[in-house]
């Protein structure tokens, strides 16, 4: 198939080249693949995913001609001791106003806590054009044993958002992170080791 | 007859000194002989096959009538993944490659495989990795429960047995990698010398294209398990939302092993049906070169439709798009071997012994799937269809009738080869009679249960779907029964009960491994061989 002169090469050394290109595809799955991922994800704004920090050189002009109906989706991911809701569930927004949304959270155990919040839009399409000025997930947010926190999210959606959507959901996961912030660190690569191995459990 | 046989082979090799096996286990434990690895490997999968396949029985009893009647939902999800796990990674690839071992050297002219050593270790770490994975059924939180696909988060709430899991895929992985490696080399450089790469056997070809898929994908599905094995004990997030990951990213990476692994699993038995139907029609194979572009083109296009898995996981219309079409497409090189068989077929002198009737059966039985597989592949028919029993159903047709039957057929068409003794053909007859009906009594009625919306991976179900469970239970339980004749049959052949075979075992087929001795001697082709338009493709 791909050897047009296979007599050339020696047994060893085509064993050698076989095992090279099998560890060349693992190195492909594994250091090659999720990094590819993830700026595909961020380019193309699928899988829902907003940027993780703030966005700059947003003008807020809002377009009172149209609009949007928003919905807010809270989650608790596995059963963790927490109470995390919206302030309120839905609001009206017009294209490129600039609006603030609180969510309630509250830390159901007698321990410090940590806790992060990952952000999901839906349709996935609108994600790259939800801007978010402020936002408390993009850090972990820190809680006393009981403590009730209120915390905004400061967002505009581009104007230039496609005519089809007249909806946008914007959701949130609560991921316990454990109980010190060292463990509430994003560990985003395997360089940071077995310290922290319970952290995202 | 065979004493004739034999004395020409001695006269023909009277230079050599044939030392013959080593005794007892040392034969077995330090094999380097490409007849008893690959004897090895089959008797190894054929426990394998029995093995999974009391596993869904199991199952098919829950399912019998509505309710929860003999196990928990925990055992039931335990069985569904590990009988998947068992039966690809334990039954039909160690099984295809124990074919591998015994027939790629015998038809093209070589003395044994390439890599003797590594195939020795090759075969020894599969029954380390099975004890492995069958070890966690007795471990504190059961064996693994989150299907055979491993899917992030549910996989990492497996108990004790997640490590031994991953552990267990690995050394599945190095030993299919070694194989496919030691595949490519004998069949790179051990061709007897006019063995051109087209003038080679289509189960050459297909095991050759088939080696390439599993080098370029096990390494990929080895990442993915250990990404999972970092994700639960080393603290990084690949998979892991809370930590910036995406827990639909292993499904592409899965899936980018997962497809082509389905067409490793059906590539040599397309091989196997390719070198039976000429045999029993009497006429060369219709077609060879096309069959062997279409096999290329095949395991090309399955590099790039594996989202058609995950459809319903949120993806942009041209994503769908570009998925569905590609997907289709593997209908036409399909199309191209099936009415190449077909066209072989055609004006033919068909007899029907039991080789031939298993590949007839995998070719009406396969092309049912492959339809079922067209359905699945369209988008919005997909969305409704997805984690149905329809899907069950579909992927039983391609690889019951399909992987299985291919190896049914090959171990009939070479067992005579093998051992020098013809199995009882009536048996083996009343064998593929019980096979065919009872894997469509089995698998059939999934169809219309997933078209009416019966979930898969669920050990109950509404009482809606009550006679059709019935009706696939009692077939799985009459086709695993029958496999018992399949054992009796092989095994009166091993203790050289029944007809002694000629050389040439069948009415002039094609081929080298027919130019040896039956049964094959423990050295073969000391020499290389001559190769004439009656041994090879031209």
């Amino acid at each position: 198939m791909s050897n047009k002169k296979p007599e050339s090469v020696s047994t060893n050394a085509l064993t050698a080249r076989l095992l090279l290109f099998a560890a060349g595809m693992f190195v492909f799955g594994v250091f090659v693949l999720p990094p590819v991922y993830d700026v595909f994800c961020e380019v193309t704004g699928l899988g829902g995913k907003t940027k993780g920090q703030a966005a700059e050189n947003v003008v807020a002009v809002a377009d009172e001609s149209r609009e949007l109906s928003l919905e807010f989706v809270t989650t608790v991911n596995q059963y963790a001791p927490w109470e995390f809701r919206p302030a309120v569930e839905k609001m009206t927004i017009h294209p490129g106003g600039l609006y603030e949304a609180m969510f309630v959270a509250q830390n159901l155990t007698d321990q410090f806590r940590v806790a992060q919040a990952v952000p999901s839009v839906a349709p996935a399409q609108a994600a790259s054009y939800f801007k978010k000025l402020d936002c408390f997930c993009f850090s972990a947010q820190e809680f006393l044993p009981g403590e009730v926190k209120e915390m905004p999210v400061r967002f505009i959606v581009d104007s230039d958002l496609p005519d089809f959507i007249d909806t946008i959901t914007l959701s949130y996961t609560f991921f316990d992170t454990g109980g010190t912030t060292d463990d509430a660190a994003m560990p985003e690569n395997m360089d940071h080791g077995a310290d922290s191995a319970h952290g995202t459990r | 007859m065979s004493t004739a046989v034999l004395d020409g082979h001695a006269a023909d090799d009277s230079s050599e000194h044939d030392h013959g096996p080593a005794k007892g286990w040392r034969r077995w434990l330090y094999a380097t002989n490409h007849k008893d690895i690959g004897s090895m490997y089959l008797i190894f999968s054929l426990l394998m096959f029995f093995f999974g396949g009391s596993m869904a029985l199991v199952i098919r009893t829950e399912l019998f009538t509505p309710g929860l009647q003999f196990i928990d939902p925990a055992f039931f999800n335990q069985m569904t993944t590990m009988h998947a796990l068992i039966m690809v990674f334990g039954a039909v690839m160690p099984a295809f490659v124990g074919l591998a071992n015994w027939m790629i050297p015998l038809m093209i002219g070589a003395p044994d495989m390439a890599l003797p050593r590594m195939n020795n270790w090759s075969f020894w770490i599969l029954p380390v990795a099975f004890t492995i994975l069958a070890s966690t059924l007795f471990m504190p939180g059961g064996a693994p429960a989150s299907g055979w696909t491993m899917y992030p988060p549910l996989v990492l709430q497996t108990g004790d047995a997640f490590p031994f899991l991953i552990f267990s895929v690995h050394l599945m992985g190095i030993s299919s990698i070694m194989g496919a490696i030691n595949v490519i080399v004998t069949i790179i450089n051990m061709r007897a010398p006019d063995m051109s790469l087209l003038k080679m056997p289509m189960f050459v070809w297909t095991w050759l294209i088939t080696a390439y898929l599993l080098l370029a994908v096990m390494p990929v599905l080895a990442g993915g398990v250990t990404m999972l094995l970092t994700d639960q004990f080393f603290g990084t997030s690949f998979f892991l939302a809370a930590g910036g990951g995406d827990p639909v990213m292993f499904q592409h990476i899965f899936w980018f092993f997962g497809h082509p692994e389905v067409y490793i699993m059906i590539l040599p038995a397309f091989g196997v049906v390719s070198e039976i139907i000429p045999t029993f029609s009497r006429k060369p194979l219709f077609g060879h070169d096309s069959m062997v572009y279409a096999a290329s083109s095949i395991a090309f296009l399955s590099f790039i439709v594996w989202a058609h898995h995950m459809f319903t996981t949120g993806m942009p219309l041209t994503g769908q798009m570009f998925f569905m079409f590609s997907t289709l497409l593997i209908a036409v090189p399909t199309g191209v071997k099936v009415f190449n068989w077909m066209a072989t077929m055609w004006k033919g002198s068909m007899t029907f012994e039991t080789p031939m009737l298993f590949s007839l059966g995998f070719l009406f039985l396969f092309t049912i799937g492959g339809f079922s597989g067209l359905m699945l592949a369209i988008v919005p028919a997909d969305i409704q269809y997805h984690d149905s029993y329809f899907v069950v159903a579909h992927f039983h047709y391609v690889l019951v009738p399909g992987s299985i039957f291919g190896l049914m057929a090959a171990v009939y068409y070479w067992i005579p080869k093998w051992t020098g003794y013809f199995y009882n053909e009536r048996l083996g007859q009343i064998h593929f009679w019980l096979s065919t009906i009872f894997v469509n009594v089995t698998f059939f009625p999934m169809h219309f249960l997933g078209l009416a919306g019966m979930p898969r991976r669920i050990p109950d179900y509404s009482t809606q779907f009550a006679d059709f469970n019935s009706i696939a239970s009692i077939g799985a339980i009459g086709f695993g029964f029958s496999q018992l004749l399949f054992v009796y049959i092989v095994f009166q052949c091993v203790r050289k009960k029944g007809a002694v075979a000629t050389q040439e075992v069948w009415d002039n087929p094609q081929g080298l491994e027919w130019t040896v001795p039956s049964p094959a001697p423990y050295h073969t082709f000391d020499t290389p061989p001559k190769v004439t338009a009656e041994t090879a493709f031209s």
